[in-house]
């Protein structure tokens, strides 16, 4: 249950980057989130609900894109969702496969209403 | 309305300081280990042993993370190398600020392998780069043999498991076949070592994998 340290991450990155749009209205947050992130959405959201109460963050939303855990076959030239643990390559069966994505927990952008 | 993009980590504060942790144990020469394990798997026992078995001059320092007391580093402290107890009073993992922040104690010039014990939890650490060279993940055949597939994201990023507690094997209906098995399903590249801190079985070859593992 880290969820509560990564909201409050969440709110002191933006927080430093609205310091470049003055005036600026925060609505929404967009966030990435990978499978292998251990973050759990729905608890992040709530979280987030708790932290922001009553703050100037209160009621900005926050939209989760979640991205699936996916590795590439450098061989094949391919990259695939991993889907019931399976990491071997779908199309040549080999297991030298390299991670390629599930970690995120990113910030991809903010809503701003602009004066 | 505007959309601005943003492309930031959430954890990049934390990961700025990992990354600035990580260049000054290079630069010193410092192979630093981030051990994380559910609660109660063995993670001090193990490191008592680790110490035990060292020469007096090893220049091994250790960090524990608890969120209450100071009973592991009391325990590790009796092997007579500088141990410090991070108490995190609440947070379920150790960040790389906690670190940072211990670390200003120490003359680190009298360090060459740094042993970070986190906090007991296979979730949250996971999230928190600590400027370690490795992770190393502990499951001890006590819990399930499935956990790699339960918590993917710490066996996925773990350069080793460790499986301990195998005294417990002939009492348990752990299957350490399958076990093995899920680990390398979540990562295929994960070394690993079975070994049991009470009797003191597989510990040379964990000490082979520090030994070999430290040097590079």
């Amino acid at each position: 249950m880290h969820e509560l340290s990564i909201a409050q991450s969440v709110v002191e990155a933006v927080e430093k980057e609205l310091e470049s749009q003055p005036g600026a209205l925060l609505r929404k947050i967009g966030l990435r989130i990978g499978e292998l992130s251990g973050v759990d959405p729905d608890s992040l959201r709530f979280s987030w609900e708790c932290l922001t109460r009553e703050t100037g963050f209160e009621g900005v939303a926050l939209v989760i894109e979640t991205r699936a855990w996916q590795r590439r076959c450098p061989p094949c030239d391919i990259v695939f969702a991993v889907s019931d643990y399976q990491t071997v390559c779908p199309q040549c069966g080999t297991r030298e496969t390299e991670h390629a994505g599930g970690n995120e927990l990113d910030i991809a952008y903010l809503e701003l209403e602009t004066p | 309305m505007t959309q601005i993009p943003m492309e930031r980590k959430v954890l990049g504060e934390n990961d700025r300081i990992a990354a600035a942790l990580r260049e000054e144990f290079h630069r010193r020469g410092i192979f630093c280990l981030n051990l994380i394990s559910s609660p109660g798997a063995g993670k001090t026992l193990l490191l008592e042993k680790t110490l035990e078995g060292f020469a007096p001059d090893r220049r091994v320092a250790v960090l524990t993370g608890d969120i209450q007391t100071d009973n592991d580093a009391r325990r590790l402290a009796r092997y007579g190398f500088p141990v410090q107890q991070i108490t995190t009073a609440g947070a379920c993992h150790l960040d790389a600020r906690m670190i940072e922040r211990h670390l200003a104690n120490w003359d680190l010039s009298t360090i060459g392998l740094l042993l970070i014990e986190n906090v007991g939890n296979l979730v949250c650490p996971t999230s928190y780069d600590l400027g370690e060279d490795a992770k190393v993940v502990i499951l001890s055949v006590a819990e399930g043999d499935d956990k790699p597939l339960k918590y993917p994201g710490i066996f996925h990023r773990a350069e080793l498991l460790v499986l301990s507690k195998i005294d417990l094997l002939p009492y348990v209906p752990f299957d350490i076949a399958a076990a093995r098995d899920n680990a390398r399903k979540v990562n295929p590249a994960i070394e690993i070592v079975e070994l049991s801190s009470t009797t003191g079985a597989g510990l040379d070859a964990w000490r082979a994998w520090l030994d070999r593992r430290a040097v590079h």
